[in-house]
């Protein structure tokens, strides 16, 4: 049963390819960043798993204590925390805006005709507007 | 302040100068019209200040700049290089002339961009000419490929648009695709790319690869129209007859060959070409281009796309002389340079004379015109003689010393078809003054005198002229050929 | 002060100028916070430059000394690519202003804090020599630009940025995993201390999972074919602005990281022996080559057709960098550089038309070139650099290219090269035949030529094109220290 030694491992693969499948195979584009989440997160376990010292203490500096866990996996993870959640922010916000100017966020409706001239398909800009701009 | 005036690279700078100007000058004819003839005798000035260090055998030299580490931009003028630049500088004057009437009263517009690119061509043609090495003159064999392509385009008809884009695909991807492989290969193994009397590739390639590598220079060289390499020639026929005179007759078709023969004597040297067989197998490829194209061009019956033949089959007697590399297949093939251009340059004269005059595009349509345009069939005639090689025109001396230099190398082959040629041109060419002055009259053929404006007819004169004096005066012509070859005069 | 204590600036400045910027109100305030945030970097790696090219400069943050704190390490190779994208930003954003006031009119105060937070992401990705702070960098980067691309006008846009965000975010987690994974076999995240660490634990599979991942991930950063998925789209919908500064930069620095990870980190001898790499980048070098350049010959919208030759010149640089050869590298580099000048022109040029006409298809484009002349000469010009025209930077690069890909004993790289450099003729003068040699199309209005404000910061572009073709001092001599920087990291 050696293999169950690097069991953190393990786990880690599982909830990666769990975050992927979703990444890849769901439509709905809340789903997709669920996925994603859970696709970074299991790579935040990787690194925290790594800094544990089997035995070690929290390290923060105490008598009696000689072996301490690594902090540094911790503190880079913080770090790539606040990126996975800023990443999220993003992805949400563009879905809300997806929803609005689509009117869905699931990918099997959203249909764009391809690239038809920008001005019919789109209530945006008229040609030539540039002039009025100036 | 004077030494500087007369540097290679002031005048190659002069036409470029007075392209922007011509473009400043834009739609104000008269304006535009004299900076154009300044422009021109200017450039001719400089030209004929190199003459005389030349034949003295010290061509100026002038270092510009180092683009990338060992590879400058240099120029230097040398007797090959002279022929061309002279040639070019002193039919530009005569298709000044000519053009600027044609033009307007053909009613073509915005003649601002047409004047300066015809500056710029001639320019590119001048850099061409007087380049140190085969970078420079690639720089300048560019742009005079992409300076062409609004002139040929210029009408902006379907027909025009789809001409100009086979003429600037084909031109485009043979440098690119092969020449500049070519020149690549040559820095990569000689480390140099400097013009050098008896080449810079011995011994730096394996002989075994040196005919893939004429291959590449051959073909790469477009200009030069090698077949399968031809097809852009005819597409060209679209543009105005001034282009097709001095640009598609001249400049850039000499361009091409005026490579392929530098190529030849100082890239490759003439030794090589001769030992490794590598010029045997392009002279073959070039003497079946002379048959075929003689060919094609008797089946059509379009006269420019006739001439453009011609001229495919012209341009490879050049690449021919410059293949079977023998001293006088070389003096022979710098001569026709020279020849060629002053006899062509009158029939693309005629035929747009014509179009000015009657508005005549096939061949069929000309009988019993020649009575009506006695000067421009006359000047038609003179040149169309001067092609064949026949004596009192200067054509003959150039086919003379290039048969002879075939013959030496007992190639008969190559005999052969250059005789072969000289019948079929009759056949196509000779046969068009012929009918006009002595077949019955075509349909609508006026039979009163009735020849197009003075301007065109006088251009036309000129070079007719030339042909002529080409055959009496033969001799600087080829003392600046016989500079080439190593040891002088054979 | 030595220069190497100023070199931390040309990242603050920006950063710190970001939320200052959010909060300005107008459009010109947070246009002028933007542009001195700029010009001041450039200013400051210009300065640096002359040292920069005989040796590198350090500076450890905090005071830490190296292995424990984080450090910013340059040396010419990060030298070079951080003078780009300052350089481009700084030149950019004049030309910018009056694109955006048309295509971003309002809350330009976030915009243009988004724009100084991706500039110095990009910036710090460049300078720092910390392989963790590379991917924080990184993300601060590429989070701006899902944004900033989120700005573009047509709805495209949002789903374009929302799949450059799942592919991005992968790709940076790749990145992440692979660092994650050097950290536990060495113990360190410094690049120079990871370089002298890595030997002793080099033939373990966790080191090579890493340099894999390393790979994967940058590369879908850099749009190596078939991970550029994202990238046409993104290109084609983003505000122009955002098109030429990404066209510009991105991608680049994204190679230059994966230039460092492979070089210096691994060392050349591991990464092209341990791993089958030349094999492998060469393969998807030549095939993105050829699919991009394809694929752009048929596009309709120009800025599409734009950003898939962006997809095939990729494959250049990573061809020359393939080739495992300080030539082949010089070469790469050289091309990262050029490229940069000529697609910026490019991109320019496309959205100056735009700005006049609301359309960058080649069917409303038939004719622009009598009507604005000057813009569409621009990009004739810009497009023959990208052929790869003498006297042009692509000549230059193309040449470079070519020699190392003979020197290399590939010969038949070269064919390689030279047809998809026809195949861009091709897509080049598509554009020019409908701008001068096509007649307009009824339905659109007939339009005039830019403004000055426009065409000077276009033409300043596009001489930069025609300079670094004639003058070739600064940008392959700098690619030759930059390759002669990163393989002398390796031992």
């Amino acid at each position: 049963m050696a293999w169950l030694g690097h069991f953190n491992y393990w786990v880690v693969v599982i909830l990666m390819m769990i975050g992927f499948y979703a990444v890849i195979a769901r439509g709905n584009m809340v789903k997709k960043i669920m996925g994603l989440n859970l696709f970074q997160t299991s790579v935040f376990i990787m690194f925290i798993s790594a800094g544990k010292i089997i035995g070690g203490s929290t390290p923060v500096l105490r008598e009696g204590i000689t072996v301490y866990s690594n902090p540094l996996p911790h503190v880079l993870i913080l770090t790539a925390i606040v990126v996975g959640v800023a990443t999220t922010a993003v992805g949400l916000a563009l879905a809300v805006r997806i929803l609005e100017a689509y009117g869905t966020i699931e990918e099997d409706e959203l249909v764009d005709p391809p690239d038809q001239p920008a001005d019919e398909s789109h209530p945006g800009m008229p040609a030539g507007k540039g002039d009025t701009a100036a | 302040m004077s030494a500087f005036l007369t540097q290679p690279f002031t005048v190659v700078i002069i036409p470029f100068l007075g392209a922007v100007l011509i473009a400043l000058a834009g739609d104000r004819d008269r304006l535009r019209d004299i900076i154009g003839w300044v422009t021109s005798i200017a450039f001719f000035l400089g030209v004929i200040a190199q003459v005389g260090p030349a034949l003295e055998g010290a061509g100026r030299e002038q270092r510009l700049w180092e683009m990338l580490p060992g590879l400058e931009i240099a120029f230097r003028i040398e007797p090959l290089g002279l022929i061309f630049a002279l040639v070019a500088a002193s039919l530009w004057l005569v298709a000044t002339l000519y053009a600027q009437c044609y033009m307007k009263v053909l009613g073509y517009r915005h003649l601002g961009r047409f004047f300066a690119c015809y500056a710029i061509a001639l320019g590119a043609a001048a850099g061409i000419a007087f380049s140190a090495n085969l970078l420079t003159l690639f720089i300048f064999y560019e742009v005079l490929s992409l300076s062409t392509y609004p002139l040929v385009a210029h009408s902006g008809t379907a027909a025009a648009r789809n001409g100009a884009r086979i003429y600037l695909g084909y031109l485009l991807a043979t440098s690119i695709g092969l020449l500049l492989v070519g020149i690549l290969w040559v820095w990569q193994a000689a480390g140099t790319l400097e013009f050098q009397q008896g080449g810079i590739i011995a011994g730096h390639v394996d002989p075994s690869w040196i005919p893939l590598l004429a291959g590449l220079f051959m073909f790469g060289i477009g200009k030069a129209a090698l077949m399968p390499v031809h097809r852009w020639l005819p597409s060209a026929m679209v543009a105005p007859a001034p282009v097709s005179a001095l640009l598609h007759a001249v400049a850039v078709v000499k361009a091409g060959v005026f490579t392929v023969l530098k190529v030849a004597v100082f890239v490759f040297g003439t030794d090589v070409l001769v030992e490794t067989g590598a010029g045997i197998w392009i002279s073959w490829v070039a003497a079946f281009t002379i048959v075929a194209a003689s060919l094609i061009a008797l089946r059509l019956e379009d006269l420019k796309a006739r001439l453009a033949y011609s001229t495919v089959a012209q341009l490879n007697y050049i690449v021919l002389g410059a293949m079977v590399a023998t001293p006088l297949a070389i003096i022979g093939a710098a001569m026709h340079i020279a020849t060629h251009a002053v006899a062509k340059i009158t029939l693309f004269f005629g035929a747009g004379a014509i179009q000015v005059a009657h508005d005549r595009k096939k061949i069929a349509e000309l009988d019993g015109l020649g009575r009506a345009m006695p000067i421009t069939f006359g000047a038609f005639a003179i040149g169309t003689l001067s092609i064949i090689g026949l004596p009192i025109f200067g054509g003959m001396w150039s086919k003379w010393y290039l048969v002879l230099g075939s013959m030496q190398i007992h190639q008969w082959v190559l005999v052969a078809a250059l005789m072969a040629s000289s019948l079929l041109n009759i056949l196509y060419l000779l046969v068009i003054p012929i009918r006009a002055f002595f077949a019955p009259a075509a349909e609508g053929v006026p039979e009163h005198y009735s020849e197009a404006p003075w301007p065109l007819l006088v251009a036309m004169t000129i070079t007719a002229s030339g042909c002529v004096v080409l055959f009496f005066w033969p001799d600087p012509l080829f003392r600046l050929a016989a500079m080439l070859v190593p040891g002088g005069a054979p | 002060m030595n220069i190497g204590e100023w070199l931390p600036f040309s990242v603050l400045v920006p950063l710190i100028a970001a939320p200052v910027c959010a909060l300005m109100p107008g459009r010109t305030g947070p246009w002028l916070l933007a542009f001195l945030g700029a010009l001041t970097s450039l200013l400051i790696v210009a300065i640096a430059l002359p040292v920069l090219w005989q040796g590198e400069l350090s500076y450890p943050f905090g005071n830490w000394p190296p292995p424990i704190g984080i450090e910013y390490r340059i040396d010419a190779a990060n030298g070079l690519v951080a003078l780009l994208v300052a350089a481009v930003a700084t030149f950019v954003l004049p030309w910018a202003r009056i694109i955006n006031n048309f295509e971003v009119p309002e809350r330009q105060g976030i915009f243009y804090a988004l724009f100084l937070l991706a500039f110095a992401g990009l910036m710090g990705i460049t300078l720092t020599g910390d392989a963790f702070n590379v991917f924080v960098f990184l993300e601060i980067s590429s989070l701006s630009t899902y944004a900033l691309i989120a700005h573009g006008w047509d709805r495209r846009a949002l789903l374009a940025s929302f799949r450059y965000l799942i592919m991005g975010t992968v790709g940076a987690t790749f990145v992440l995993i692979g660092i994650g994974f050097l950290y536990m076999m060495t113990g360190t995240l410094n690049m120079a201390d990871l370089a002298e660490r890595l030997p002793e634990v080099r033939d373990t599979t966790a080191v090579r999972a890493a340099l894999a991942f390393i790979i994967v991930g940058l590369g879908l950063k850099l749009a190596l074919f078939p991970l550029h998925l994202w990238l046409p789209n993104a290109y084609a919908y983003a505000p122009n602005f955002i098109t030429v500064f990404l066209a510009a930069t991105a991608t680049k620095v994204a190679l230059y990281v994966m230039l460092r990870f492979i070089f210096t980190i691994f060392g050349h001898d591991y990464s092209f022996f341990a791993l089958p790499l030349t094999a492998v980048l060469l393969a998807l070098a030549i095939a993105g080559m050829f699919a991009g350049s394809w694929v752009a010959m048929f596009q309709h919208n120009l800025k599409r057709m734009l950003a898939y030759s962006s997809v095939a010149q990729v494959g250049y640089m990573v061809l020359g960098i393939a080739l495992a050869t300080s030539a082949g590298l010089a070469a790469g580099l050289l091309h990262l550089f050029n490229h940069a000048l000529m697609k910026g022109a490019l991109f320019m040029a496309l959205g100056t038309v735009f700005w006049r006409v609301g359309s960058v298809r080649i069917d409303d484009l038939s004719g622009i070139g009598r009507e604005m002349p000057w813009t569409m000469t621009a990009f004739a010009l810009a497009g023959l650099s990208l052929i790869g025209v003498p006297l042009t930077a692509g000549f230059v690069s193309k040449w470079y290219l070519i020699i190392a890909a003979m020197e290399a004993g590939q010969p038949w790289l070269v064919a390689l090269i030279v047809i998809t450099s026809l195949m861009a003729i091709y897509y080049i003068w598509r554009v020019v035949e409908a701008a001068w040699f096509t007649p307009a199309r009824e339905a659109r209005t007939p339009v005039s030529e830019a403004p000055l404000s426009l065409l000077v910061p276009l033409y300043v572009v596009v001489a930069a094109n025609f300079w670094f073709g004639i003058d070739t001092r600064l940008s392959v001599g700098g690619a030759e220290a930059a390759a002669r920087a990163l393989l002398g990291g390796s031992p």
